[in-house]
């Protein structure tokens, strides 16, 4: 009788092996792909489709590879250079919607997160014919050649940022800024001091989505870049459409790690300032 | 102390309308130096958006409100000598206390070692010593107060207002820091100017209390003047609890005065009330100023009532509800014509000697100085 289990309560799901069984379902319906990519990236074979052993080589084939590496270097500097300005465009135009009453604000607010909606093919063939009216011109040193594509990618950025920040301010105690005006602050002091504080886990999450987003990108990016351009998707979308090598894997596995880290240093820096404020 | 009793802020004339609302309506009235000053009125009244007008949050409509003889109106917050407590206390969340308090020193540029002594000193006056690297989150509603009182008198204000400061806290904190505020002022000299919705926390705190119904001053006096001699109805019935009649003034000289209520009987007063011959006028008559007793019973006690005429200030009717507060025990009593009487009688002894029970046929009576005539 003493190896009887207690019995279990209705609320506590991870005990019931359906739930659990659902849960590790889903699991691997998520991550079972990234998983095989991974794994294939140390198989010693040219194709994917059958183990062969464990190797190394095709991450130092990738990293040798000097167009993907170009690429790659191409895609780092838009999504950094995209997000600084979509989080700076997108927390004023959060606070603006959030703190004025002005005409025409429900327009400038659904005008605002039209890039979310906009299927990006119809953005991306926007974006092809604009710059190709104004003459952007497509000859210009790196880093300038980027800037089309990083025009365009702000434009489908900010708005992401912008309604996390909206988001985030609804749960803003106005007593609080007035509190900072009545000490003596200026609207300015009080922003820094006060508003910003609060909307800063807004700002992370904010940049980590703007980052990724323009990272990955590949239809808008594939209308926008010029002859010469390329960034590290429409690099691996090249590659694979002659033959899907481990080297793409390998190049794959680098830049999810590379995201995963990124993601970590960010998450990790706000709790580390959430702890150093409380002591 | 004359020199005290000079106003700090002076409000002239003062309306405030959003819109087709109007919150503030007209208000002029002086809030001397020193005191303890309190804005009590039901929710909606205007009280607040008083408060804020002295603060600088909200523009006057029409009016002037002078701070220590300085206009006001072109004055943003960040540059009014008066500080605000405010209702959700408003303490900085990303800051330990020491940088809450220290934060409007901190940015007018006031040298590192003074912010650590008045901070330290503030804390000391709001008995939070030993909290200083506390987070807000991890202090009760009682503490964050009162960071947020030391946050502003650690500034040295001329004024601290104070947006409804108890009404987050529980009942028996809030007695506590009743006291604690009272003395508090007196200790810093500072004027207080309170916005509240209760009663007991306005005639507890206050110098002085100006009643706002409406948008308007209704009663502007000491607390217990507030409470025994109400100007009008609102404010007999908002402040404390009150029976109310309607009658006529049927005689009305220097020295005495009677009133005919239909509901209650003929009221005596050993003073006059200065109203029209036959106006009409109401009669408040607070429950605890009310003797009960069996009818024939209780004579010694009834001398009191001796005061007035025959006949007059004597009243029958039959206990219909009965409330044991502990303190005191309520009565509902139903008179004669059908209104109802509320009596409250404290518990001198542990076991009553009358024993009243429902249904009982009972008398009341009271002294002539007793009911208030209000003439509005």
């Amino acid at each position: 009788m003493m190896f009887n289990r207690t019995p279990i309560a209705p609320l506590e799901y991870t005990r019931k092996l359906w739930m659990r069984s659902w849960v590790g379902l889903t699991m691997l319906f998520l991550y079972a792909p990234l998983i095989i990519l991974m794994v294939f990236s140390f198989n010693d074979s040219k194709r994917n489709v059958v183990w062969k052993g464990f190797t190394l080589k095709y991450y130092e084939k990738a990293l040798h590879n000097d167009s993907l590496v170009e690429a790659l270097v191409n895609s780092l500097t838009i999504a950094t250079l995209a997000t600084i300005v979509s989080l700076v465009i997108g927390a004023l135009a959060a606070v603006a919607l959030w703190r004025f009453r002005f005409p025409f604000k429900g327009l400038v607010e659904g005008t605002m997160s039209l890039p979310i909606i906009v299927p990006e093919i119809c953005l991306g063939v926007a974006f092809l014919i604009f710059f190709a009216k104004v003459d952007w011109p497509t000859d210009l040193p790196w880093p300038l050649n980027l800037s089309a594509i990083t025009i365009a990618h702000i434009t489908f950025c900010f708005p992401f940022v912008a309604m996390v920040v909206r988001a985030r301010l609804a749960s803003f105690n106005k007593e609080e800024e007035e509190a900072a005006k009545d000490l003596g602050a200026t609207e300015w002091q009080a922003f820094r001091d006060v508003l910003l504080p609060h909307i800063r886990p807004a700002l992370v999450a904010g940049a980590l989505l703007a980052f990724t987003l323009s990272l990955d990108d590949f239809v808008i990016t594939f209308f926008t870049s010029g002859p010469d351009t390329i960034t590290f998707p429409v690099k691996v979308y090249s590659m694979v459409r002659f033959s899907v090598t481990p080297e793409v894997n390998a190049a794959s596995t680098i830049l999810i790690l590379l995201t995963v880290i990124l993601t970590f240093i960010a998450l990790k820096l706000q709790g580390v300032k959430g702890i150093a404020e409380t002591h | 102390m004359t020199q005290a009793k000079q106003p700090i802020i002076q409000i002239r004339n003062v309306s405030k309308r959003f819109g087709k609302v109007t919150a503030v309506d007209n208000i002029s009235l002086d809030i001397l130096a020193g005191e303890f000053f309190v804005l009590l009125g039901p929710s909606g009244c205007g009280k607040t958006t008083l408060l804020r007008m002295i603060a600088g949050f909200e523009m006057p409509t029409e009016g002037q409100i002078f701070i220590d003889g300085q206009d006001m109106s072109l004055v943003p917050p960040n540059k009014r000598p008066v500080n605000m407590v405010f209702q959700s206390y408003a303490v900085f969340p990303h800051m330990n206390v020491t940088d809450n308090v220290g934060y409007g020193l901190r940015i007018s540029g006031v040298s590192k070692g003074e912010i650590r002594d008045r901070v330290a000193e503030a804390l000391e006056l709001v008995k939070l010593g030993g909290f200083e690297d506390r987070m807000p989150d991890q202090m009760s509603g009682g503490q964050r107060q009162r960071v947020a009182l030391a946050r502003s008198l650690v500034m040295r204000p001329k004024v601290l207002l104070l947006d409804e400061p108890l009404s987050a806290l529980d009942a028996k904190l809030r007695a506590q820091m009743q006291f604690e505020l009272a003395d508090l002022q007196d200790k810093v000299g500072i004027t207080f100017v309170t916005v509240t919705h209760d009663q007991d926390e306005a005639l507890s705190m206050a110098s002085r209390v100006a009643v706002i119904n409406k948008g308007e001053v209704a009663q502007l006096a000491p607390p217990a003047d507030l409470y025994e001699y109400p100007a009008n109805r609102f404010v007999a019935d908002f402040v404390g609890s009150v029976n109310i009649f309607e009658g006529k003034l049927t005689l009305d000289e220097p020295d005495k005065a009677a009133v005919d209520c239909p509901g209650l009987g003929k009221i005596y007063l050993n003073h006059g009330v200065t109203g029209p011959h036959g106006a009409d006028v109401w009669v408040a008559l607070r429950p605890e100023k009310i003797y009960l007793h069996v009818p024939g019973k209780g004579k010694a006690v009834r001398a009191a009532a001796q005061d007035a005429p025959d006949g007059h200030n004597l009243a029958r009717g039959t206990i219909k509800g009965m409330s044991y507060l502990g303190d005191i025990t309520l009565y509902e009593i139903q008179l004669g014509g059908g209104q109802m009487i509320r009596v409250s009688r404290p518990n001198l002894s542990r076991h009553d000697q009358e024993d009243f029970t429902w249904d009982d046929k009972v008398s009341m009576h009271w002294r002539a100085d007793s009911p208030v005539v209000l003439l509005s």
